[in-house]
């Protein structure tokens, strides 16, 4: 952002320095979240997450075509191919069923897909709500203060106390468990740790000399929050946002397991393994193909989240320069780098965030 | 005297957060038609006279406010009710599920501090080498599994083959340890493991994280530059400061799962507080949630002012006011 500022100014200098400015402008010609791309290219482990959960989501998305491949809608039972004598669930690759049936005899791998739309629906829609509230509630009690500020803030340490396992199973009981009420109940876990974030970030922005400026030429609250702290903000939220989509995709799946989530028939990942708790001695894969969709969704996402972070820490600009000069003991250039005590906006962006889904 | 100061003015708010908590929950249940438990309790064809004859008995009838009132002058006397379906005494309730869930978070706390401190300590001072960077990995499996799917897998891998193959130490379910110590861990040490895989990660990347900030700082160069040893820099200097942090998130991690560690006593049917508090939520069992969240709301008060203290105590920079 800051180099957008610079760019401004170097358009307004003098015409004598035009042609300096024509070098400025090729030197400065990207932005930050193309810098962050050509970092984030550069990682490995960001990148194939981020395949990783391009497959996912694609497989979710396109789950009713493996129905109609496989001709087994995701909520009727095969008695008689699915099902054994015994009525135990039938191994993968039985008649038809790539990762074999469930306990009714459905078919196990077109339950994950319609499991992944679940988690992954919930998991993005949850993330969103509880970012735009995060960041509407953070902005306004760092920008206004006082009052406000005591109230917003004593609110949101209060949300992030809160026994939150406990609180969330009674609002599921007395709201009825569906999705809308998960979906309800995991958003509003979700803002107080963005909210946290971003008071201390507007705190420190408002002082800054353009936000001054800025309101010297007559902007209102409004426009100065919008056009002039968000952008800013962007970055932070933006790497907690990405690492708490597996964690409310864990939540789900938590309070789907516990029964008050996803309500059968409907398939979702935490019903699915609290069901295959009932056939441990006889389907290993009723349990193992489940828990390993959701672990390698919730893995993936906190893999690229991490990468994201490194990749937009001004700081790994200086690491990748290193790197480059010094082959792969530029890697140790990180760690003085790091230790040196300089300090960043990123380095705080992630703080220590609970696991959703509780003990 | 300050001291003394801090307890009474936390002690005060503690109190009032209880209290906040508890008429929380206490209104929260009858934002649900309060016929639902009589009806669950009069049974299938319960006519309307049993349903409000039931409904009367419990005292369901009268005003909310009045309930709210015979449920606090109770409270006061140290009687959290009765349980609406066993009539059983909540306070004798909470007596019984107190050791399962004891006994879990002991065990897990001792092996994840373990873990994750000594991990995070070998991690930090051997940055980026090859442990460094498996352990890296590990944490972020164990901070991406949700704690059922590590029990359920426990119990699919470890739990079923070593019963099938005659080796019945380690049972699910809970034995009270007055049936031999042997007994008491076969039963508790998957839970243990459960427990302590997640907060392991947690804690690994935490002292990992203070320690690598605190070795950068300029009292670490001097006293290498003093001449000391590393391991006395390390040890010392090092992570005496680096673990504050982890004390303060101890106190408020054991508070919390004191009050409910509801998916491990789940999974491994301990039926610790967690679990009974959540079949009671089923239930609409009123008298038993109450109770559970004023336990669970004084377990997370009373860690936070143990915690604050500790801070005080371990890091000279704070002043406790």
């Amino acid at each position: 952002m800051s180099i957008t500022g610079l760019e401004v100014a170097g358009q307004g200098a003098a015409a004598g320095e035009a042609a300096l400015d024509a070098d400025a402008a090729k030197i400065q010609g990207r932005s930050q979240w193309q810098l962050t791309w050509r970092r984030l290219r550069q990682d490995r482990v960001a990148m194939v997450s981020l395949v990783v959960i391009g497959i996912i989501i694609l497989l979710a998305v396109f789950a009713p075509a493996f129905v109609a491949i496989t001709h087994h809608p995701p909520n009727i039972a095969y008695p008689n191919q699915g099902e054994t004598a015994a009525g135990n669930p039938v191994p993968p690759g039985t008649a038809g069923f790539w990762l074999g049936t469930d306990g009714t005899g459905r078919d196990l791998f077109i339950r994950i897909l319609y499991g992944a739309r679940i988690s992954l629906f919930v998991g993005f829609v949850t993330t969103a709500i509880g970012t735009v509230a995060g960041v509407s509630i953070g902005l306004m009690a760092g920008y206004f203060g006082g009052i406000v500020d005591t109230v917003l803030a004593r609110l949101t340490d209060a949300v992030l106390a809160f026994p939150y396992v406990v609180l969330a199973l009674a609002l599921a009981v007395v709201l009825g468990p569906s999705l809308k009420v998960i979906i309800a109940i995991i958003s509003f876990f979700a803002w107080a740790a963005i909210a946290r974030i971003v008071r201390g970030q507007t705190l420190s922005i408002k002082e800054k000399e353009y936000i001054e400026a800025a309101r010297s030429l007559g902007a209102g609250p409004f426009r100065i929050m919008v056009l002039d702290i968000v952008p800013n903000l962007l970055a932070p939220v933006l790497v907690l946002a990405t690492l708490y989509i597996p964690q409310a995709v864990v939540f789900e799946a938590t309070l789907s397991y516990l029964g008050l989530g996803i309500q059968p028939p409907t398939a979702s990942w935490g019903n699915i393994l609290a069901d295959a708790e009932n056939f441990y001695q006889v389907a290993w894969w009723y349990v193992v193909f489940p828990a390993a969709a959701l672990l390698i969704t919730t893995l993936a996402f906190n893999l690229f989240g991490d990468g994201i972070r490194d990749a937009m820490d001004p700081r790994t600009e200086r690491l990748f320069a290193a790197g480059r000069a010094r082959g792969r003991r530029g890697r140790r250039a990180k760690r003085q780098v790091l230790a040196d005590g300089s300090e960043s906006d990123m380095s705080h962006a992630a703080p220590y965030v609970p696991p959703a889904g509780g003990s | 005297m300050a001291l003394i100061g801090f307890l009474i003015r936390r002690i005060l708010t503690g109190i009032v957060v209880i209290w906040l908590v508890t008429t929380g929950a206490f209104f929260l249940f009858f934002a649900r038609p309060v016929d639902t438990v009589a009806r669950q309790l009069a049974g299938h064809a319960a006519t309307p006279q049993v349903i409000a004859e039931v409904t009367r008995n419990l005292g369901l009838n009268q005003p909310i406010l009045v309930q709210y009132w015979h449920f606090i002058d109770g409270l006061l006397h140290g009687n959290l009710g009765y349980s609406y379906f066993t009539g059983e005494s909540v306070n004798m309730m909470l007596k019984q599920d107190l050791p399962p869930t004891i006994s879990l978070v002991i065990g897990g706390t001792i092996l994840w501090l373990v873990v994750g401190i000594s991990v995070g300590i070998i991690s930090a001072t051997r940055s980026r080498s090859l442990f460094d960077r498996t352990s890296n990995v590990l944490v972020l499996i164990g901070l991406s599994m949700p704690v059922f799917v590590i029990g359920e897998l426990l119990i699919l891998f470890v739990f079923v083959p070593a019963n099938e193959h005659g080796f019945h130490w380690i049972q699910t379910g809970y034995a009270g340890i007055s049936q031999g110590f042997g007994t008491w861990a076969g039963h508790m040490i998957l839970p243990w493991i459960t427990l302590a895989a997640v907060q392991a990660a947690v804690y690994t990347r935490l002292t990992r994280g203070q320690l690598l900030d605190t070795l950068g700082e300029d009292y670490i160069r001097t006293a290498r530059a003093k001449g000391l040893s590393e391991r006395r820099v390390i040890f010392k200097h090092g992570v005496r400061a680096a673990l504050t942090p982890v004390v303060s998130q101890l106190g408020v991690d054991v508070g919390q799962l004191l009050g409910g560690v509801v998916v491990v006593e789940v999974v491994f049917g301990l039926g610790g507080i967690g679990q009974t508090s959540v079949e009671a939520i089923f239930t609409d069992n009123l008298p038993v949630i109450i109770g559970f969240v004023i336990l669970a709301a004084v377990f997370v008060v009373v860690a936070n002012i143990i915690v604050d203290l500790v801070y005080a105590l371990l890091d000279p920079r704070v002043r406790i006011a």
